[in-house]
């Protein structure tokens, strides 16, 4: 009986392994930043070199910040989207051009629209190594008490957001502890 | 001739520098190979199966950038990839550390070793035990 039972369940047991490990998203890594203090950075505002911009201005405020650059693919497929969420202004979305060149990125927002509340310029991509970014679009969640509660790697859609990001809009405006 | 193999040989040495840099990060060859080595054990990741030193991704060079100011600023090796696990978790480092979520992992090969040996152990061992003519086919061993 064993005989024919072992082959069986050795072939049951390699189906189980088989079906969750392809079955697992490995595109997305688990970032070290969900719950802690989202990386204070202070970089030129993209529409002007003359003035700075720093998320600390966001103290106390929850804001989304995509990563975002006009040489990225996935972002240009997730504009439409970004363009919808910022039309229904339930939170601020902040860009952080990521490794972008400042002019290619400006004639990008004037011909597709701009989402964003400011985008910070990242030319060297420091700031983007900081937030662990590794792939852009990115798209992370802080709350009021500047803690990252959320990140989306890849390009968001209008249903992610209601999915995954609309339920935990309220946690970010209170702040968790 | 073989002039011409040894200078082939050396050149091939040559290449053992970092492919992606132009130009060595450091002028003391002691910082330099350091250099090569910590870029060896980090991940790109956005390539996946290439280290920072082999790969050719924005994301590689920055990281290579990052690694060569760290050393430059007196970090310490532990430092570093302390500094690249805070922004990139585990992943980003080619040799797992080993803890109690790894241990299962470092442990695979030698569990997987051991298993086999009893598998091939008890098989050896019941084959061993049977008769060496087999009944039911009388061409082998029956002459």
């Amino acid at each position: 009986m064993l005989k024919y039972l072992l082959p069986v369940g050795l072939f049951a047991v390699l189906v189980g392994f088989l079906y969750f490990g392809l079955g697992r998203d490995k595109e997305t890594l688990p970032s070290p930043l969900i719950g802690k203090a989202a990386p204070v950075f202070e970089l030129t505002r993209l529409d002007d070199p003359g003035k700075t911009f720093s998320n600390s201005e966001f103290a106390g405020k929850p804001y989304v910040l995509n990563v975002w650059g006009s040489w990225c693919v996935g972002c240009r497929q997730e504009h439409g989207a970004l363009l919808e969420i910022a039309r229904r202004g339930e939170v601020p979305i902040v860009g952080l051009n990521y490794n972008d060149e400042r002019q290619a990125a400006l004639n990008w927002l004037e011909q597709l629209g701009n989402p964003y509340v400011v985008s910070a310029f990242d030319g060297e991509g420091r700031v983007g190594i900081d937030w662990g970014v590794y792939g852009a679009p990115e798209t992370f969640l802080v709350d009021a008490n500047g803690k990252v509660i959320k990140k989306h790697v890849a390009p968001i859609t209008v249903e992610i957001w209601e999915q995954e990001f609309v339920p935990l809009l309220a946690q970010a405006k209170a702040g968790s502890p | 001739m073989k002039q011409l193999l040894l200078a082939a040989i050396l050149a091939l040495f040559g290449l053992q520098a970092l492919a992606i840099d132009k130009a060595p990060a450091f002028e003391d060859p002691v910082q330099q190979a350091r250099y090569e080595r910590l870029a060896r054990e980090l991940r790109c990741l956005q390539c996946r199966s290439e280290t920072i030193a082999d790969s050719n991704a924005q994301l590689a060079a920055d990281l290579r950038r990052q690694l060569r100011e760290l050393m430059a600023a007196g970090k310490s090796d532990q430092e570093i990839m302390q500094y690249m696990t805070d922004r990139y978790g585990d992943y980003v480092l080619y040799k797992p550390p080993v803890a109690p979520r790894t241990w299962l992992l470092w442990a695979a090969p030698a569990l997987l070793v051991i298993g086999g040996g009893i598998v091939a152990a008890i098989v050896i061992s019941r084959k061993s035990k049977l008769p060496d003519t087999d009944p039911a086919d009388p061409g082998l061993g029956a002459s």
